[in-house]
């Protein structure tokens, strides 16, 4: 049976372009689209929004979101959603401020704890949606206001009626894990970069930006070991397979509810992180954190070539739909626009991507 | 003539008060393809369903080379090397053949973490589906892109290449074109000289003939005996599936056309 296969070809298939290849990548659409916002704030935008400062102000929210939005992507290529995840950081806030300022814990031990009881509740998410075999749109939906709720009535209860708790920041002062999770990174690299003259300086000899955010590093650091999860593990191949028919895939050995439970749990984990970020950045922790966060995260995955039917999309796509959300947010700050075009142009780049991504998915599939 | 390797004994199953199987008697041998035809409604499905571990027979022996057996579960017999491609085949179009090919038994390298090893796989792939006759574009083409027929044979080298002994294939040609169909055909012919047992499920008397080496006719549920290859012809299978009734006067009007 050794057939020389290599010198047999089929003559009806044509070989491929390489820009045919590019094409069917699902991350191409938000690679494309930060190229066009960048020509477009390149056009209209002032000039300091593409200095080392500017830009590091643009990626800070886009971070943010992108934490978010990887995670989400994650959970929608295996075929579910997961709408609380903005409750979910206002909730994960209070829980870590309630640790850390009126339990007076230590970080070594609140950032696990907080992490913790979000993975609990996105397991829970999980096995309600799994157990029901309803649609996890509508579970999460629940949850988004049971958790929203749950952080007001928490609050209020925790620091005797106020909505907010404060002095986190007195709270974590000095605790050796507080750099990990707030501040700039890498500062004595600008400062060096500084004198060498490669990075602009301040006027009183400082660098123009005293490092980069933390939140930046945590987003690169998430991008790349989803990607890799994804694309070079066998639980990526589990993920693809559980969000593309789960039937298939349980009939093949994935363990199809494993995959699924530590799905939510992750995205649950993501939203307590920004929440530990941003709450340690600002100091106090409010019910309304994550407001509408849990759309904007989808809205950067799909951005990023996720189908809303599951089983196909890319973190990295999902990192640079984060990023054009942050260009555009902030971007149009620097620009003469009524900043308030953002929800427009955001509803407009959403319908194009599920546009674009349906064309892309029969290219995929060769669906005529 | 070599021993079976399942030999199934008057298999009954029954859901309440219905009967779907009253005494069933079946067998493979390795390196042979056995038939089992039977019209809709005869019991194909609910028997190789027992096969395959998905129901357990109310009635009735299995032994599984040599031995008595008993499958609790799918996984149960496909651990045995009793493989089952299903109608829906369990392919996700939107993943890659070799994502397909490896699904839930990915090739792990890499001490300390994990990974799916995507090299050796898409050379195994690439290899396997040689084997079979189809020369992939590239091991990461989506299976969607492929025809019904290259599916189908993707399913079977996927099932041979993880230590299949019994292939069961569900009705594998029901839905192909004449082309696809000789394709699939082809493939069945190779799984058998490698020593696999197939278990070929259709309702089309010539595409079993075509392949078979044995013939079992099912009908309401019981098996009307064992024909060798030669033994018999499309006529009398065809009258034997239909339980011997309208279908000779139906014969003359349609020309021999089924």
């Amino acid at each position: 049976m050794a057939v020389d296969a290599t010198a047999q070809t089929d003559e009806r298939i044509k070989s491929e372009s390489f820009t045919t290849r590019m094409m069917k990548r699902p991350e191409l659409g938000a690679i494309g689209g930060v190229i066009l916002v960048t020509i477009f704030f390149m056009v209209t935008a002032s000039g300091s929004m593409f200095t080392l400062a500017g830009v590091m102000n643009f990626l800070t929210p886009a971070a943010q979101l992108g934490i978010l939005g990887i995670a989400a992507a994650m959970l929608m290529i295996g075929g579910e959603f997961d709408l609380s995840i903005g409750s979910m950081v206002a909730f994960a806030g209070m829980i870590f401020g309630v640790l850390v300022v009126n339990m007076g814990l230590p970080l070594i031990f609140a950032i696990p704890l907080t992490l913790g009881f979000a993975a609990a509740m996105g397991a829970v998410n999980g096995a309600i949606v799994l157990k029901t075999g309803l649609p996890s749109f509508i579970v999460t939906l629940a949850f988004l206001f049971i958790l929203r709720g749950a952080s007001l009535v928490g609050l209020k209860l925790f620091t005797g009626g106020s909505t907010q708790l404060r002095g986190v920041r007195d709270a974590v002062e000095g605790d050796w894990l507080t750099p990990l999770f707030s501040g700039d990174a890498f500062g004595w690299l600008f400062v060096w970069l500084a004198d060498a003259g490669i990075v602009p300086t301040l006027r009183n000899g400082a660098p123009s930006i005293p490092g980069i955010p933390v939140e930046i590093l945590w987003f690169i650091a998430m991008a790349l070991i989803a990607t890799f999860i994804l694309l070079r593990t066998p639980a990526g191949n589990w993920i693809f397979a559980t969000g593309g028919d789960k039937n298939a895939a349980s009939n093949s050995g994935v363990p199809v509810r494993r995959v699924k439970i530590s799905l939510f749990m992750l995205t649950a984990c993501a939203a307590a992180l920004v929440a530990i970020i941003t709450v340690i950045d600002t100091g106090s922790t409010d019910a309304r954190r994550g407001f509408m966060k849990e759309f904007e995260a989808i809205i950067a995955a799909v951005i990023g070539g996720c189908l809303l039917t599951g089983g196909y999309g890319s973190a990295i796509g999902a990192f640079f739909g984060a990023i054009i959300f942050g260009m555009v947010t902030i971007g149009l700050t620097y620009t003469g626009f009524d900043q308030d075009w953002f929800q427009v142009f955001l509803g407009a780049m959403l319908l194009l991507a599920v546009v674009f991504n349906n064309a892309i998915r029969k290219r995929v599939t060769g669906e005529r | 003539m070599t021993d079976p390797i399942i030999h199934m004994e008057g298999i009954k199953k029954h859901f309440g008060n219905v009967i779907a199987l009253n005494g069933v008697t079946f067998d493979v041998r390795p390196g042979e393809c056995h038939c089992l035809l039977g019209d809709n409604g005869a019991g194909k499905s609910t028997f190789i369903k027992t096969m395959s571990g998905v129901h357990k027979p109310t009635a009735g022996s299995i032994s599984f080379e040599g031995r008595p057996m008993s499958f609790d579960s799918p996984r149960d017999a496909m651990e045995a090397g009793i493989a089952t491609v299903f109608q829906d085949l369990a392919m996700i179009p939107l993943m890659s053949v070799t994502r397909n090919f490896f699904m839930g038994r990915e090739p792990k390298k890499g001490r300390f973490v994990k990974r799916f090893d995507l090299d050796a796989a898409n050379a195994i792939c690439m290899e396997e589906m040689r084997k079979m006759g189809i020369n992939l574009r590239a091991p990461d083409q989506a299976v969607g892109t492929l025809s019904g027929g290259e599916r189908q044979t993707v399913a079977i080298a996927r099932a041979v290449y993880f230590g299949a002994k019994v292939l069961i294939l569900d009705e594998p040609t029901s839905a192909l074109g004449v082309r696809q169909t000789s394709n699939v055909l082809a493939t069945i012919a190779r799984v058998r000289s490698q020593g696999v047992g197939v278990v070929f499920i259709s309702h089309n008397v010539r595409h079993a003939l075509a392949v078979g080496d044995r013939f079992t006719v099912l009908n309401r549920g019981q098996t009307l005996g064992t024909a060798m290859k030669g033994e018999i012809d499309a006529a009398e299978l065809q009258d034997l599936m239909a339980g011997g009734q309208e279908l000779a006067t139906l014969e003359g009007s349609l020309g021999g056309t089924i």
